[in-house]
């Protein structure tokens, strides 16, 4: 392995921007010209839209234009999209209700959109819009996910019952049969908290127009710059694609919450036209809350069957999951083909059932957040086990392990094939890292001290990479999700790499580069990765999913095995020998058996003057492209485990140890790897302990600032201990299969099984603040007291 | 509109701001100084520490008028000469960012933690201290390790200061 190579810690090439000050978001854009738009937003979680007067407003200083939805409707603008169609058990389409960027005759969502003020400053705007004066008609309003589809009030036309879908998985015959042999059944009822995402940089957009070309152009906080642009072009009708440029530059953090198209991004693009100068709108953090997509908010009942000798024989799950106000855009997805395919978790059950009710509500919408329902089934797998395991009277490391996977490939009975893996590795060797057999000693120990130590363990499994296109079409996914690169040599032998894949936070601009550079035997520091515009790279999918190891690195690798190809026809011609003898070797074109050699440099200088070779026979240049759809999901999976001391007498909880073993396949840099493993860790921590997004019964959003929704703080977490274990993923050439969300995956349910163990029972929900654990803990004293 | 002048990275400036205008937004959008972030309104994520007058502040909360002759040091005034600060270093060498955004906050927070505490901060102290800034990111793992590397370099490298420079 070189210093830079295939596994090897490099230290980050984007990190001298991000250290001195010199990153590029899109709120440090700034266009000449530009002007400041301000959302007023509706305070009401249910209304109808009577009568928007702005007319005092519009005379205000500064201001430049005011819209509304009618006059988005008036310019044939449509609305925001669900780009996943979702089936109801009886075959028939989800309700999908309408949902226009600015409201059109009722607000549905505290925050939603009534109009937009743009001024020549922000102040202005601002300042204009309390000004605008609004007539609503208040409605009572359907907040809470498990009564909402027998709520009287309907927060959609299309949807008497609130009801998005009643959808399902799995045999259910085979699963009620399982149930009836069973020796024993493990029932859990839980409650998946919803959350809000909170990247630090809060979404933001430029939008300008130029009118000599008739073209926009966007600057935005995306994860998918291209898909943005194809939403807003094909479906919102902002501009033909050849007239609509997406520039995602810095994007200060996403956890699936910028992968969305929402309605201010769309707003501020077409009002760019309206008002003839550039828009800039940057959301603070209260208007993130309120707006940004959501994440998780499941209500489930679970249950798992055991034989006598404790296997696991079946599963039967059903939920209700809230998608808000309106369907985001990939919304539908997540409680269905992103949830009940993982209920197999690492384990080998027969037969399993799930039922999913979708429900809108008037809260925000709910989407993708880092996991994605792979989080929620992985909260119900976990949780249903470590029950089992205590109700059998089994170690729960042990009643695992013998119901683990441990052939493969394996097909579950919910869709998924598992190409390959080692479930019992990753959990020796957590047992190990944790300090298993000392266990005992140290509950000892905390006992001592009038505190309370419980473990808890998750075993885990994700599915990443989400394909081949084909697939996820027939499970009516709206998009292919495959990922296209191109290499661009140029004549001195430096490398461009265009990628559809988005950098933000994930390290791509090393991580790839450390593939070419070992790919190609050049130094990495001649590598460039270019992504995030929509005007340089030609497509590609974005970044989401854990996918762009498996499938974004996986299309570099593709070209870039192009350009090899290609360098060794030009080596052929240069050297003097046959295609057929041209080797290629850290760096160099070479004939077999002779001490002949070009450079990759040189090879390159020589495509472009083209000077050895016809060009009816070859073409000069040497830039190569390329689409690369995988075959098959990759399977991620690991074991953590979770130590944790409270004190009954506050109610705080300690994480003391987490260990952490994780498959990840084969790895590019482990220093940028653990540091994924590290945040979504922190992320579930957040989940289990901290995070809950609170609406009251009215609809407003009462945890809309850091104030009130507890993020983690450094103080909040403890150091982790991290290791791997590999098996090499078989369904792409590199053999990677992605570890961005491993960590929020399998968190919550080790952190819940660890404080559920401290205490003696199961009542305990998430987040496990120190009222809610305080609360447990008093249960626990006065059950012991009665023993 | 009223005039401001104070003294930013070691440059004197003049800027004419309305009274409402804070210090970031001062140096954001009248300096252009767009490394220092905004991460939230309620002074609660630290993305906009910068200094004043040698200690750290959230420039998001104080206002531009009530800085008028003070010394503002920011992200893009702490290497010297092109040669990065020690805490830069090791927020880079200790992979102790992802995304970047609230990093220059955390460099900053973290340059004034050790002048207030000491060249050797254990982990503790370090997570203790930094409940003032937010990472999203990094779940703080690698931000603690980079602190503490930071702090021991400080002591080490007599560490050029903008004073030592001038
Ligand atoms: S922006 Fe200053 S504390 Fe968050
Ligand atoms: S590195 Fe992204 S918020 Fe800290």
């Amino acid at each position: 392995m070189s210093a830079t190579g295939i596994g090897a810690a490099v230290r980050r090439k984007e990190d001298h921007r991000f250290i001195t000050g010199q990153g590029r978001y899109t709120d440090d854009i700034n266009r000449p010209g530009q002007t400041y738009a301000y959302f007023l937003r509706s305070p009401h979680a249910h209304a109808t839209l009577n009568r928007i007067d702005a007319k005092a407003a519009a005379t205000m200083p500064g201001v430049l234009g005011i819209y509304t939805g009618e006059d988005l409707a008036a310019d044939k603008i449509g609305g925001l999209i669900c780009g996943w169609m979702i089936h109801n058990k009886d075959g028939s389409p989800m309700r999908a209700g309408s949902h226009p960027a600015l409201a059109q005759g009722k607000v549905r969502y505290v925050g939603d959109h009534v109009a937009v003020v743009v001024a020549e400053t922000l102040a202005q705007a601002r300042d204009a819009a309390e000004a605008i004066s609004v007539d609503y008609g208040v409605l009572p309003a359907v907040v809470d996910t498990a009564s909402a589809a027998s709520s009287k009030t309907q927060v959609h036309a299309e949807s008497a019952d609130n009801t998005v879908f009643n959808w399902h998985l799995g045999d259910k015959a085979a699963t009620e049969k399982a149930f009836k042999a069973a020796k024993h059944v493990t029932k859990l009822d839980l409650v998946n908290n919803r959350l809000v995402p909170n990247p630090m940089e809060p979404r933001a957009a430029v939008g300008d127009y130029d009118q000599g070309e008739g073209a926009f152009t966007l600057y935005t906080t995306s994860q998918n710059p291209h898909v943005a642009r194809l939403v807003l072009s094909a479906f919102i009708g902002i501009a033909p694609e050849n007239k609509l440029r997406v520039v995602a530059p810095d994007v200060g953090g996403g956890f699936g919450s910028k992968i969305f198209i929402y309605a201010e991004e769309t707003v501020c693009v077409w009002a760019a036209k309206k008002v003839g100068r550039p828009v800039k709108w940057t959301s603070d953090r209260t208007e993130a809350f309120l707006s940004d997509a959501h994440g998780r908010d499941h209500v489930t009942h679970a249950e798992l069957a055991t034989d006598a000798d404790g296997k696991m024989i079946g599963m039967r799950v059903k939920t209700t999951a809230n998608l808000g106000a309106y369907l985001s855009t990939f919304s539908s997805s997540v409680p269905t083909y992103l949830y009940a395919p993982l209920l197999s978790g690492q384990y080998d059950i027969p037969a399993i059932y799930c039922e999913v009710d979708a429900v809108y509500t008037n809260t925000a919408p709910v989407d993708a957040y880092r996991g994605a329902g792979r989080p929620e089934a992985t909260f119900v797998v976990e949780r249903l086990v470590e029950i089992a395991a205590r109700e059998l009277g089994k170690d729960p490391a042990k009643f695992r392990m013998q119901n683990y996977i441990k052939k493969f490939p394996h097909q579950t009975p919910v869709i998924m094939m598992y190409d390959t893996g080692n479930y019992a590795a990753s959990m020796k060797k957590a047992l190990e890292i944790i300090d298993y057999k000392g266990l005992a000693k140290r509950k000892r120990d905390s006992a001592r001290n009038g505190k309370l130590r419980g473990i808890g363990f998750s075993s885990y499994i994700e599915a990443c990479g989400i394909a081949p296109s084909a697939a996820v079409g027939s499970l009516g996914a709206g998009v292919g999700l495959w990922e296209s690169a191109e290499v661009r040599v140029n004549p001195v032998g430096t490398v461009e790499v265009l990628t559809g894949s988005h950098s933000h936070g994930q390290g791509h601009e090393t991580t790839f580069a450390q593939l070419v550079s070992d790919r190609l035997g050049i130094p990495i520091e001649n590598v460039s990765i270019i992504h995030g515009d929509t005007d340089k790279v030609q497509m590609g999918m974005g970044t989401y999913g854990s996918r762009s190891g498996a499938v974004g690195m996986s299309a570099i690798a593709k070209a870039v095995d192009k350009v090899i190809a290609k360098g060794k026809k030009v080596a052929a011609y240069v050297l003097e020998a046959d295609e057929a003898d041209i080797d290629f070797k850290d760096g160099n074109f070479h004939v077999k058996g002779t001490d002949k050699t070009l450079d990759f440099g040189s090879c390159a200088l020589q495509a472009y003057i083209a000077h050895k070779f016809n060009g009816q026979d070859l073409e000069p240049g040497l830039k190569e492209g390329a689409f690369y759809d995988p075959t098959n999901f990759t399977f991620p999976a690991g074991v953590h485990i979770c130590e944790v001391e409270i004190d009954p007498e506050t109610g705080i909880t300690r994480i003391e140890r987490w260990a952490a073993v994780d498959d990840f396949g084969i790895v590019i840099n482990p220093m940028i790897v653990e540091g994924q493993v590290h945040g979504g860790i922190a992320q579930g921590v957040g989940q289990a302990l901290l995070e809950g997004a609170r609406y009251n019964q009215d609809g407003q959003l009462v945890t809309a600032s850091f104030m009130d929704y507890c993020m983690p703080r450094a103080d909040d977490l403890p150091s982790f201990d991290v290791g791997m274990t590999v098996t090499p993923c078989p369904s792409n050439p590199l053999g990677i299969k992605g570890c961005g969300e491993a960590g929020a995956i399998a968190s919550p349910p080790a952190v819940i099984n660890a404080i559920t163990d401290a205490l003696g029972h199961e009542e305990v929900t998430m987040p496990a603040t120190p009222q809610v654990v305080w609360r447990a803990a008093q249960k626990s004293i006065k059950r012991m007291a009665a023993e | 509109m009223a005039t401001v002048s104070l003294t930013v990275n070691g440059k004197a400036v003049t800027a004419n701001v309305d009274p409402r205008t804070l210090l970031v937004q001062l140096l954001r959008e009248n300096l252009r100084l767009t490394g220092t972030h905004v991460g939230c309104d309620t002074s609660q994520c630290g993305a906009c520490v910068v200094h004043l007058d040698g200690k750290a502040v959230k420039s998001c909360t104080t206002l531009a008028l009530s800085v008028d002759g003070a010394t503002v040091t920011t992200i893009e005034g702490l290497a010297v000469n092109g040669v990065l600060h020690p805490m830069q270093e090791a927020f880079r060498e200790h992979h102790g960012l992802q995304c970047g955004y609230c990093t220059p906050g955390m460099i900053m927070a973290a340059v004034d933690m050790v002048s207030r505490r000491g060249h050797s901060l254990d982990e503790a102290t370090i997570r203790d201290d930094l409940d003032g800034n937010i990472c999203r990111c990094t779940g703080y793992h690698n931000i603690v390790k980079a602190i503490a590397a930071g702090a021991e370099a400080m002591g080490k490298a007599a560490t050029p200061t903008r004073k030592a420079a001038e």
